[in-house]
């Protein structure tokens, strides 16, 4: 099966949800006119990144009953569509989100299971950690959602894998750092180098959608690709700029690479999951902490 | 890898992220136009390059301010970057409005004469940027914000700060990249606050120096004991590090008195960008 994908790689206003809505119907229109299947907007999409204090103001339920949802839900009627929010619970807990729209309903909603809070990061200070990594179905196979954070850690997208999805859709809000005298910041050096390791070594699809823009002092470096169960990058997008990137991908390529290395088949899980006990229940027992 | 080389940038792209951010920053909170002070050095020189690139010439407002004892050469430089970029300038000598504040305390040394003067020149810049509607460019680097080498409420006032995040000797890199002229990239830094002054006469030490090792103890997290180990006297690690903290004050916004369950500097936390 073959589908097309956009990466909407775009520049949220920080916290204009009602401009923001706007921007993402001119990309849904956009990507509509080019036979889009699945379009994705990156993390935060609809609020911007750096909220502080702004998070409780801008927070949502993506339910027909919100104006905003409505709209995008209605569009995905169409069009499969992912989308980056604040979420707030049931319990008034705030996470941040992504929503995978389809057929007018929300078919996965991930909720950010990594908040950093170090450096230039002070997530944990504002949201509620996801507690969930579920691939889940498509009409066009098994995904995964993550979050920027969520794939800097090994695990989460191991297990993905483990749980079926083929695609790994990661949306990010990644603060361009480390100039030095590369081609590239070393923020996208690194990101684009886990891209490719998680293609290569899932042999899954590997859809990243980056944003661009400013935000105070920080800059967002965008930079979106697509890379295929070979590792080989099939697209990639311009850097700090607004772009909404196309680009059909061949399902059957997982046939292909997986006939050729079967990495999946041969993974140990059981032995993974043993040993990963041990390891866990020895702790205390073989490493002193202080 | 030595940190020499460590402290190389890509210049084409450290341009295209401070021209955005300029660009972006200046736009998003409603202006159109910018207001910057050209001392004939090399930050303002580069600072203007960037922000006339970002902006277009034609809304970038120069302002030269000399003092009687500037250097000439601080003057004719100025006016090359303005001739080089087609900025608007403006020219007002500073002498007219700090001489009698000079005269009224007549044992005033040069540091705080020239914290008078850093000042004057904060006040001319920000009356132009309400009479131009421009917002004022800062054009401090990260060595000099590091150490402190600057007048609080003087040439560090700013709204935005595009090279701050660059030691000098990455403004040089990127200055000589953008085309500042080759008068303004070799003289050596001063404050020209008063004659014969030179930046690294007054701190003790070279730009070079000082940005490997504010490198190792800034960027790369090093501790003291560790940045000497690599090779720096242990004095002049511990008098680099003495300053940094010693100024930090410059650095943060004036300390508000917590009292109420909600505090303006502790936990009412909005970005700049919220006004826009």
């Amino acid at each position: 099966m073959k589908i097309t994908i956009g990466l909407a790689q775009i520049h949220p206003k920080l916290a204009d949800v009602p401009a923001n809505l706007d921007k993402h119907v001119h990309y849904i229109d956009r990507a509509k006119a080019a036979d889009v299947d699945l379009l994705v907007f990156p993390e935060l999409s609809l609020t911007g990144y750096n909220l502080q204090d702004l998070v409780y103001e801008v927070a949502a339920r993506p339910v027909m009953d919100d104006p905003n949802f409505r709209v995008l839900l209605m569009a995905s009627r169409e069009m499969d569509i992912v989308v980056g929010f604040v979420n707030e619970d049931d319990r008034h807990r705030f996470y941040i989100a992504s929503a995978y729209l389809s057929g007018g309903e929300v078919v996965h909603l991930h909720k950010k299971i990594y908040l950093p809070t170090y450096a230039l990061f002070d997530e944990g200070r504002y949201f509620a950690w996801g507690d969930s990594v579920q691939a889940f179905d498509t009409r066009f196979g098994r995904f995964g959602m993550l979050i920027c954070e969520d794939f800097w850690h090994v695990s989460p997208p191991y297990l993905l894998w483990l749980d079926g999805a083929d695609v790994l859709l990661l949306m990010s809000a990644s603060p361009g750092r480390g100039l030095d005298s590369g081609d590239r910041l070393a923020s996208a050096r690194w990101v684009e180098l886990v891209n490719r390791a998680y293609a290569s070594q899932f042999t899954d699809y590997v859809v990243h959608c980056n944003r661009v823009g400013y935000e105070d002092g920080l800059n967002f470096w965008g930079g979106s690709m697509i890379t295929n169960p070979d590792g080989e990058t099939v697209a990639h997008g311009p850097y700090f700029e607004e772009a909404l990137v196309v680009q059909q991908i061949d399902l059957n390529q997982l046939h292909r690479t997986r006939s050729r290395l079967p990495l999946l088949r041969d993974e140990r899980t059981g032995l993974m999951a043993r040993e990963l006990t041990r390891i866990l229940a020895g702790r205390n027992a073989s490493h002193r902490e202080f | 890898m030595d940190t020499a080389a460590r402290l190389e940038i890509n210049t084409a792209l450290a341009e295209r992220i401070l021209v955005g951010f300029i660009r972006d920053s200046v736009r998003k909170v409603g202006f159109q136009r910018a207001v910057i002070g050209l001392s004939g050095g090399i930050d303002s020189a580069l600072s203007a390059y960037l922000t006339a690139r970002a902006l277009g010439p034609e809304n970038v407002l120069a302002v030269r301010m000399p003092y009687a004892t500037s250097s000439a050469d601080s003057m004719t430089d100025a006016q090359k970057v303005i001739d080089a970029l087609g900025v608007r300038s403006l020219t007002v000598p500073i002498t007219p409005y700090v001489s009698p504040f000079f005269e009224r305390f007549p044992d005033m040394d040069e540091r705080r004469r020239g914290n008078v003067m850093a000042r004057m020149r904060m006040i001319i810049l920000y009356d132009q940027s309400a009479a131009d509607g421009g917002l004022v460019i800062g054009t401090s680097n990260k060595t000099e914000t590091l150490l402190g080498y600057s007048t609080i409420f003087g040439d560090n006032a700013a709204a935005i700060q595009p090279i701050g995040d660059l030691y000098k000797t990455q403004v040089r890199q990127l200055a000589q990249a953008m085309g500042v002229p080759r008068s303004i990239l070799e003289k050596p830094p001063s404050a020209d606050l008063w004659v014969g002054q030179t930046d690294e006469d007054e701190i003790g030490y070279t730009y070079e120096e000082l940005d490997r090792l504010l490198y190792l103890l800034v960027d790369a997290r090093y501790r003291v004991d560790e940045a000497v180990a690599e090779g720096f006297p242990r004095q002049m690690v511990e008098d680099v590090w003495r300053r940094v903290r010693a100024n930090h004050y410059k650095r943060t916004m004036p300390i508000v008195a917590k009292l109420s369950n909600r505090t303006v500097g502790h936990d009412f936390l909005y970005l700049r960008d919220w006004v826009g």
